[in-house]
């Protein structure tokens, strides 16, 4: 009974993994060489799947969507964390007033966000473009035009998600000791060295672990194109994930879906492997 | 930099994530012809958006489906994560360091591989639009395990030892000895899980389709989406902030912990 006890302890873990994980994980491979409705007989067709794949030009719609949002959301996530990081680091007096302020988007449901943000973006009546328009600017397509819009899903993810990097930025800034500054200071550097040879190298995990995030984030875009665009204008915000749904849920492609999904998995590991080897070397 | 300057900065980046919630707010409280002006109070007060929202779907149901679901789920997450963490930490058994490898790969690894698996797992368990859907395959997390493990390494022996001689069992030891010692991480914990839970929308698109068992985020969304708005968006947005507020609610009282908690999980990866 004794000796049995620790097994009993993890036996719920090895169950639920087993189940919800390692079965999922082999199953989807199976699905990659099957077309299946779910209703009748799974048939066997061999890499037909991946062909179509390769041939599929709304797959590479999607990765194309997918490249596009992050070319804009990692380096303004870095750029406006690391910007209000910086200057919460030097604040004394209501800086967890600030913290708390840029956390509330964070914690709120993505729906909501979407539902908020479709509002300040519409073309017409969007806050956005009064603004533009009051001081005599024209206003931008930013949900309408197929060459816009997925930047705006970008700016909103952004908005949302940049309060949680300030603080793992701060974090970060606050593990550098003051004497480097202070020696940097007694060589004569200026701000823009101290910046570049100190807190950017001190900081370079920090900034690793947004990238991967952020590109986590980009390849699991689901509600925010579903409630604002429906992947539209054009299906230039077609995302990973919503592709996948529309495979499985609306044609009922269910092997060609789990070609998508498993595909989509391994490039997710490949850029994240590729982004550890090169910002570690970058700095 | 003058501090000055620093103070009107960081004051204009406040503004610009609180804001936009205020208007939210005073907009869901405004009639339609109101909607876009830059306020912070409701330009011709109105409850009217929100009577809409109630009378077209059921949004008390589904605010009780929400409520089941996640204090479910995170109590589950809590007593099944603290017995594996507890097993890690303390005990000596054979394929401890397995499970600890099988954890933090599984971890690493996207969920858009075993999304359309699982959908077709609760197809064939016949889960689809059940509660069980929504609660079983969240019910254990491989970052609540890693978390307890940690908290558990933490603790001196002697506890343990001493609760031993008292004759409880493993169990008590757990729950009743040990937890009261590692609070901060059972909070961490419960804020994260019910979090993600109460915001989760792609999941319940998937596996519910009727709207009695639809938890709030799935819900609001098919609203939004659907034409049962009938295009108002000011009754859009009254069903947007009344998912929001119960989160926000609760930030405003836990916010702190909100904060850690999440910083906490952004640097475990």
């Amino acid at each position: 009974m004794k000796k049995l006890l620790p097994y009993w302890l993890v036996a719920p873990y090895v169950v639920h993994m087993l189940v919800f994980v390692a079965f999922p994980v082999v199953f989807s491979v199976v699905l990659t060489f099957h077309r299946w409705n779910i209703i009748s007989p799974m048939e066997f067709i061999g890499p037909d799947n991946y062909v179509r794949l390769f041939k599929d030009r709304l797959f590479w719609q999607a990765l194309f969507n997918t490249f596009r949002f992050l070319l804009v959301h990692i380096p303004l996530q870095i750029g406006i964390a690391l910007g209000l990081a910086e200057l919460l680091n030097r604040t004394l007096r209501g800086a967890s007033f600030f913290r708390a302020a840029f956390f509330l988007p964070v914690i709120v449901s993505g729906v909501v966000v979407t539902i908020l943000w479709q509002q300040l973006l519409s073309f017409n009546s969007g806050m956005l473009n009064r603004l533009i328009a009051g001081i005599g600017l024209p206003r931008v397509a930013w949900l309408d035009d197929p060459a816009v819009a997925m930047y705006s899903i970008a700016i909103m993810a952004t908005w949302k998600n940049v309060g949680l990097y300030v603080i793992l930025f701060l974090v970060g800034l606050q593990t550098v000791p003051p004497q480097y500054y202070e020696a940097a200071d007694l060589e004569g550097a200026t701000s823009w060295q101290k910046f570049r040879y100190i807190t950017l190298p001190m900081i370079n995990p920090t900034i690793f672990t947004v990238v991967v995030l952020s590109t986590i984030g980009g390849f699991s875009l689901f509600i925010e194109p579903y409630i604002m665009t429906e992947g539209g204008p054009l299906n230039s915000t077609l995302s990973a994930v919503m592709y996948i749904y529309q495979q499985a849920f609306q044609y009922y492609h269910m092997g060609y879906s789990a070609t998508l999904g498993f595909f989509f998995a391994l490039l997710i590991l490949a850029v994240v492997a590729i982004q550890k080897r090169y910002v570690e070397q970058e700095i | 930099m003058s501090t000055f300057l620093r103070y009107f900065l960081l004051m204009l980046a406040a503004a610009s994530f609180i804001y936009p919630f205020v208007w939210m707010l005073s907009a869901s409280l405004s009639s339609e012809s109101e909607l876009g002006n830059l306020t912070l109070w409701p330009v011709g007060f109105t409850w009217a958006n929100y009577v809409t929202v109630f009378s077209k779907i059921p949004l008390g149901r589904a605010f009780v489906n929400s409520v089941l679901v996640a204090v479910t789920t995170t109590g589950l997450v809590l007593i099944s994560g603290a017995m594996t963490g507890y097993a890690l930490a303390r005990l000596q058994f054979r394929g401890r360091n397995l499970i600890f490898y099988v954890i933090i790969f599984t971890m690493t690894l996207p969920f858009q591989i075993t999304l359309i698996p699982n959908y077709i797992t609760m197809v064939k368990l016949g889960w689809v639009d059940t509660y069980f859907a929504l609660i079983v395959p969240f019910m254990l997390n491989s970052l609540s395990i890693l978390l307890f493990r940690q908290a558990f390494t933490g603790l001196p022996q002697a506890l343990i030892d001493a609760a031993r001689l008292d004759g409880c069992g493993e169990l008590r030891i757990i729950f009743q000895i040990l937890f009261p010692n590692i609070l901060p991480t059972v909070l961490t914990i419960t804020i994260l899980t019910f979090m993600g839970l109460w915001n989760e929308a792609l999941w319940p698109l998937i596996v519910i389709r009727d709207e009695p068992t639809m938890t709030m985020p799935q819900l609001v969304t098919l609203f939004s989406v659907g034409g049962r708005a009938d295009g108002q968006l000011t009754v859009k947005i009254a069903a947007a902030v009344m998912l929001a507020i119960p989160i926000i609610v609760l930030y405003l009282f836990f916010q702190r912990h909100f904060i850690r908690s999440m910083a906490s999980s952004g640097l475990k990866d």
